[in-house]
């Protein structure tokens, strides 16, 4: 069994790269704590297995944000992480907006996922402003809702773990990432998960979500390749046995 | 009646040959203030120890020095850190009219039950040893668990002592009652730098955070070479220099926070000879870098439970990359979710590579070697199916196996079957 699932050598470089992309990877300190780092080292080593070059760049509060950006990825943190990029989201809101409108791929996890919206409603009353790319409004909650989850989306079954206590509403015209089959998803009552608008994708999953769900991870870089390069994306050969099998069992774990 | 209750309910448990906390369930169900009448009066007081890593080895080591010290120390050492577990162990060696027969009782806890314990019993000691990422699942936030460490402070009446490089557990020092004392154990200036292989500095943003200016009452770490260190207290005052079984970076951090508590507690008593002595007889708790017989050849067990752990359980053993297995469950005392495995970096696995996992996340361990480019030889969710293959395909080699908790049981009563070794909980005893 190969630890390379397209057989290509770690330097395989740029020559003969089919392009280059850039992946922006925000707040990965303050929030990413769950493991959704995972996310960009899987995008950019299956971009490299696809024969393209990934870029990854870290935005850290106070620096300037890559306008330039083809893919961003955010992910989970504590309620003291959230607090501490407040300000730069806020800072960066309109790039981030503009980004999203141009058809810019984007992965939202968790706790970015909940800023990306309109409002997080703490428990305590507080309404803290979110930069209102996703149509979703997250009420703070006494209950934690954790646990492995299983959906159905338009990229098959998803799998991933929840854990979160801000319980989500869709706004009437925003669709979901997908549907729960096993778990709690955005609220724990409508079966919805997540939320998806254009190119943007905000969910709850931590897993890290993409290792184990390539077709939605090749989705991301699909339309990352198309809008940086302007041409069709061109897959190379990824085999994705130990990804599907280990999808697979934890959907037969969980919904039989 | 609760004690002899209790009593019956351990003789049944053993015989069914399992379950350390099914006695402490039924006692805590007859007589909830249980704990309170057991310890209350012990003449040398409570000592809880506990933070994310850590807490089996500090507690074995500090225990170790205690009776080297001559003192009747009543622990809890079967691994089951939960309040029932403590009142398990101590059903076994108290009289029937409540009273335990002891002069200090020295407890590793969970965080979370901890607190719970103090609500019982108020400790008369407490030595918190780090906060890291550990099964968010159950405790939700690393602030969440430094919250919980700073209540126990607060609820400490003698003296607490707390991890000098720390930041979140350090800064605890402000929370504890006037007149509780404060010591400090933690790493001398010269190896600061090695630091990031004990604690996770992505979470901490104190960027200006500076560390108190330790004392002479306060342990630091200065290690001569990989194995051999010594303890230092003020400008002249050395505990060792000496070797001890476990290897590692984190058994030598450990050693020091046990050494710096047993002069806090020990006093004029306290002897330099008598800590190493006890410190370099103590083995390698259950699971954490014990290494069995298998065959003539030796396999280690290393447990692996979160980020920080498995980094540094990396790091000690990366040196000598011997045949390796990795078997991750998810069951909650696991950690149900497995995300933290892409917070761990396995390039030191990429030159041998992995010849199996295994557990019930096989796959995704798998799944996450790859991303590392560390090649696996074979995926077997069964773990008696794995052992018994990695055992026999790599019968002449040295072999290692990092596993999450319920898998290291589970392999840990395969070996004990195989290789005749002593059961779970019926460690020998120093």
């Amino acid at each position: 069994m190969s630890s390379r699932p397209n057989g290509s050598s770690p330097d395989s470089g740029t020559s003969g790269s089919k392009g280059r992309i850039k992946i922006v990877h925000i707040y990965p300190r303050e929030m990413s704590i769950y493991g959704d780092l995972g996310n960009t080292r899987c995008l950019a080593s299956r971009l490299r297995w696809h024969g393209y070059e990934p870029l990854v760049h870290q935005h850290h509060p106070g620096n300037d944000f890559p306008a330039d950006a083809h893919l961003v990825l955010g992910g989970g943190g504590q309620d003291s992480g959230q607090a501490r990029v407040q300000d730069d989201l806020a800072l960066n809101a309109e790039v981030l907006r503009t980004l999203a409108e141009d058809g810019t791929p984007m992965l939202m996890i968790c706790g970015m996922y909940q800023l990306f919206g309109n409002t997080f409603i703490t428990l305590d009353g507080e309404r803290l402003p979110g930069i209102g790319v996703l149509d979703v409004t997250t009420q703070g909650n006494a209950k934690r809702m954790i646990g492995p989850v299983v959906l159905e989306t338009d990229f098959g079954d998803v799998v991933g773990y929840e854990n979160h206590s801000g319980s989500t509403e869709l706004g009437r015209a925003q669709r979901p990432f997908g549907t729960v089959r096993s778990g709690m998803g955005n609220n724990g009552t409508d079966r919805t998960e997540g939320a998806v608008t254009g190119n943007v994708f905000g969910s709850y999953l931590h897993g890290p979500v993409l290792p184990a769900n390539p077709s939605l991870a090749d989705a991301l870089i699909k339309k990352a390749v198309e809008r940086a390069l302007g041409e069709p994306f061109v897959p190379g050969e990824i085999d994705d046995g130990i990804a599907d099998q280990a999808r697979l069992r934890q959907v037969r774990r969980l919904v039989g | 009646m609760a004690v002899a209750a209790g009593k019956a309910a351990r003789v049944a448990s053993r015989l069914r040959g399992g379950g350390s906390a099914l006695p402490g369930l039924v006692v805590e169900r007859l007589d909830p203030r249980f704990l309170t009448h057991a310890l209350a009066g012990l003449p040398r007081g409570v000592v809880v120890i506990t933070g994310t890593n850590g807490k089996t080895t500090t507690t074995k080591m500090l225990v170790a020095i205690l009776r080297e010290h001559g003192l009747t120390v009543f622990s809890n050492p079967t691994g089951s850190n939960f309040t029932r577990g403590v009142i398990s162990s101590m059903v076994a060696e108290i009289s029937l009219s409540g009273r335990l027969e002891a002069d200090i009782a020295v407890l590793e806890l969970d965080e979370a039950h901890a607190l719970k314990f103090a609500a019982e019993v108020k400790p008369t000691h407490a030595l918190l040893l780090n906060v890291a990422r550990d099964q968010l699942d159950r405790f939700a936030e690393i602030d969440h668990t430094a919250k919980l460490l700073a209540e126990l402070a607060e609820q400490t009446t003698i003296a607490v002592v707390l991890n000098l490089n720390d930041s979140f557990v350090s800064r605890i020092a402000g929370r504890v009652r006037d007149g509780v004392g404060i010591t400090y154990f933690g790493v001398d200036p010269s190896i600061a730098g090695r630091l990031p292989e004990l604690q996770e500095a992505d979470v901490r943003f104190e960027d200006d955070f500076m560390p108190p200016t330790p004392s002479a009452n306060d342990g630091l770490l200065k290690p001569h070479d990989e194995r051999s260190f010594e303890v230092r207290f003020g400008p002249t005052d050395r505990v060792g220099p000496m070797v001890l079984k476990q290897r590692g970076l984190a058994a030598m951090i450990n050693a020091t926070a046990a050494t710096s508590t047993a002069r806090v507690l020990l006093g004029n008593e306290f002897r330099e000879t008598a800590a190493v002595a006890a410190l370099e007889r103590v083995e390698p708790p259950f699971g954490r870098g014990e290494v069995i017989d298998a065959d003539g050849q030796p396999l280690e067990l290393v447990l692996v439970k979160n980020p920080a752990g498995f980094t540094v359980a990396l790091s000690t053993y990366g040196s000598t990359p011997v045949t390796t297995m990795v078997a991750i469950n998810d069951n909650y005392a696991d950690g149900r979710d497995v995300s933290w495995l892409y917070d761990v970096s396995f390039e030191s696995l990429r030159g041998k590579g992995a010849a199996l996992t295994s557990g019930v996340r096989a796959y995704d361990m798998a799944l996450r070697l790859q991303y590392d480019d560390v090649a696996v030889t074979q995926i077997e969710p069964d773990l008696d199916v794995a052992l018994a293959r990695f055992l026999a395909e790599h019968k002449d080699e040295p072999k290692r196996i990092f596993c999450t908790y319920t898998a290291m049981m589970a392999l840990r009563r395969n070996l004990a079957g195989r290789y005749g070794l002593a059961n779970f909980g019926e460690e020998a005893q120093p």
